[in-house]
């Protein structure tokens, strides 16, 4: 795994986002005039109570949707002024996502989920094939390799997901509610993972979690509450 | 070629649902394939047809027979060659259902005015000189096992010997084949003085002629000339081009044409609903799916093309196993059909048209789709999970 690709400065950088949601006539505000910068190497929670807009801040990180104002820059490059285009190709190369449902593709094994991402790069079948069997070590399931996401356990699955998600080196991990679905032992697991990740290949992680144990894991903890981000849990 | 795996799993996700709507595809490129080949059995003489023949006959109905003298003054107007004739035989061999087509003809004429019959020049010498003498197709040589030196007696429905039988016997001397693959090979033919002088009536009397033309752009001309020459005789004519003639002849039945294009219309419009019904409903379960792919890095350019992929994909398997199925069963139903519809084939131009056609059928059923999967917004894809 590389080392971080960005220059100097944060990583991430949030500075006066707004996101607004129209519902019929009704405006949703969601976050306000939100600043938050992640240093490169940082494993981030996000904590805060449901539809604070944990996930959308996480969205707004990761290129997957736009803020009604604002601008948020990663690894040097303001993702709201990309094209749809240009957005697709920039989380190709820079950002990894693990979802709190593993979203699998259960019609492919788990050794070809974790190919997805590859195949939107240039690499030879041989070179792709070689990554796949990286990641999958790195997560510790190469020898299920060949299986279904049916056949894998919860915990498994994630482990699939976060080798999907690192399959590409990318520069910064996003991680959406990683073990709201697994029971605390396989949780286990995936945090020892991520933060093995964090630790001894310095990936930045940001991870969107509701769970104090999982964001004890984390070398620093924000709170999103009313749109705003503090540095303390809301009484 | 790095998406085909994804492309292929997502066709095998609902296996019976995709088997189903296949099945559907197949059964309607082998309705494609046979009805071409009923189209090309009935009016594809006319695309054969020599350009610089026409057919002389009887002014109310073919079954009126000419004077054969008519022969020698249509030789004498301007812009004719030559002219030959042909009568109906109407001859059975063993069995009703053993139908193929006997004339009588005068040999040489007809072997230089059909130049698309290829006979050996020994057998054609042969036949010169061999009063009872026939030639054969060749499908009608195969179908029967006749052999050159085969005496073929065959049952007339029309016409008797001196003695009253009607069952005529003929000396095989030759076996022709076709210039080309749309050439008939099933009609017998025999020598026209041997007939005339065997049957017992209607003597110096022929079905139609033929007539080759020194100019085919001049054949409207010459046909008004050949009906100016016959009019007001007991035997007025009718001449017209030879592929007017056979599109006529096929018309009796209805516009062929018409017909089968209005029954394949009917079935790939129910091919397309329920193709395209299929593959909405295989967007329409995927959504978080494609949701996660575009969170990954796929454009919507990609996931559009990923979508009509596998809809072309679907309907180009079921096209060419369908297609491939009716060429595989059209020679069999020919070989049951040859003397009925002896031109009963599926032509290779079908065949491509057909595959253009499954390929369009793809990117019709897909399109819709596939711009709903582009146009999905990730994040709201990703709630659908």
């Amino acid at each position: 795994m590389s080392e971080d690709k960005a220059g100097p400065g944060p990583l991430v950088r949030v500075e006066g986002v707004e996101k607004v949601f129209h519902r019929g006539s009704e405006d949703i505000h969601i976050l306000a005039n939100l600043n938050l910068q992640v240093p490169a190497g940082e494993f981030l929670a996000l904590m805060g109570p449901s539809g604070s807009g944990k996930t959308t801040l996480l969205n707004l990180i990761g290129g997957l949707d736009r803020p009604t104002k604002g601008s948020v820059t990663v690894a040097g490059e303001r993702l709201d002024q990309l094209s749809d285009r240009a957005l697709a190709a920039w989380r190709a190369r820079h950002i990894g996502f693990v979802f709190q449902l593993y979203n699998l593709m259960p019609v492919l094994t788990a050794e070809r989920n974790v190919e997805l991402p590859l195949l939107l790069t240039h690499l030879s079948k041989a070179e792709r094939k070689k990554h796949v069997e990286t990641a999958l070590a790195v997560v510790g399931l190469s020898h299920r390799a060949g299986h279904y996401p049916r056949t894998l356990s919860g915990g498994e699955q994630q482990r699939v997901g976060i080798a999907r998600g690192i399959v590409t080196d990318p520069t910064l991990l996003l991680c959406d509610e990683p073990t709201g679905d697994l029971d605390r032992k396989a949780g286990d697991e995936i945090l020892n993972l991520l933060q093995s990740l964090n630790r001894e290949h310095n990936k930045t992680i940001v991870m969107v979690t509701h769970d104090p144990h999982a964001s004890a894991r984390a070398s620093r903890t924000v709170y999103l509450n009313k749109g705003q981000l503090t540095n303390e849990p809301e009484k | 070629m790095k998406f085909l795996h994804l492309i292929w799993c997502n066709l095998k996700r609902k296996k019976l649902r995709t088997s189903l709507t296949l099945l559907s595809i197949v059964v309607a490129f082998i309705l494609f394939g046979f009805l071409s080949a009923i189209q090309q059995a009935l009016v594809g003489g006319v695309a054969l047809a020599g350009a610089d023949r026409l057919i002389v006959r009887e002014k109310v109905s073919i079954i009126n027979l000419l004077p054969v003298s008519y022969e020698a003054r249509m030789d004498r107007i301007p812009g004719v060659d030559f002219a030959t004739h042909q009568t109906w035989f109407g001859g059975i061999y063993q069995d009703p259902k053993n139908f193929f087509m006997q004339n009588p003809v005068e040999p040489e004429k007809f072997l230089k005015i059909h130049p698309e019959i290829i006979l050996p020049p020994d057998q054609e010498q042969t036949w010169l000189t061999t009063r009872t003498g026939a030639i054969v197709g060749r499908r009608t040589a195969e179908r029967f096992q006749w052999k050159i030196g085969d005496q073929v007696p065959i049952r007339s429905t029309i016409w008797s010997l001196p003695d009253g039988n009607r069952t005529w016997t003929f000396d095989i001397v030759g076996i022709y084949d076709g210039k080309d693959k749309g050439t008939d090979t099933t009609p017998l033919f025999f020598r026209y003085d041997y007939f005339d002088e065997a049957r017992q009536y209607a003597k110096g009397q022929v079905g139609w002629y033929t007539i080759r033309i020194k100019d085919p752009t001049q054949a409207a001309e010459v046909a008004k000339r050949v009906d100016a020459e016959f009019e007001n005789s007991p035997s007025e004519t009718k001449t017209e081009p030879e592929g007017a003639f056979i599109q006529a002849w096929a018309s009796q039945i209805g516009n062929i044409v018409f017909m089968v294009a209005a029954i394949l219309s009917a079935v790939f419009f129910t091919i397309l609903l329920v193709t395209g019904n299929t593959m909405a409903q295989a967007v329409r379960e995927r959504t978080g799916e494609l949701g996660v792919l575009k969170a990954i890095g796929f454009t919507n350019g990609q996931v559009l093309a990923l979508v009509l992929a596998e809809s072309c994909l679907l309907t180009v398997l079921g096209g060419a196993m369908g297609l491939g199925l009716a060429c595989a069963i059209t020679p069999v139903l020919a070989r049951n059909l040859a003397g009925l519809l002896p031109l009963f084939y599926f032509p290779a131009h079908d065949l491509l048209i057909g595959a253009g056609l499954s390929l369009a059928l793809g990117l019709v059923t897909g399109i819709f789709p596939a711009l709903q999967a582009m146009r999905l917004r990730v994040a709201d894809a990703l709630r659908r999970m």
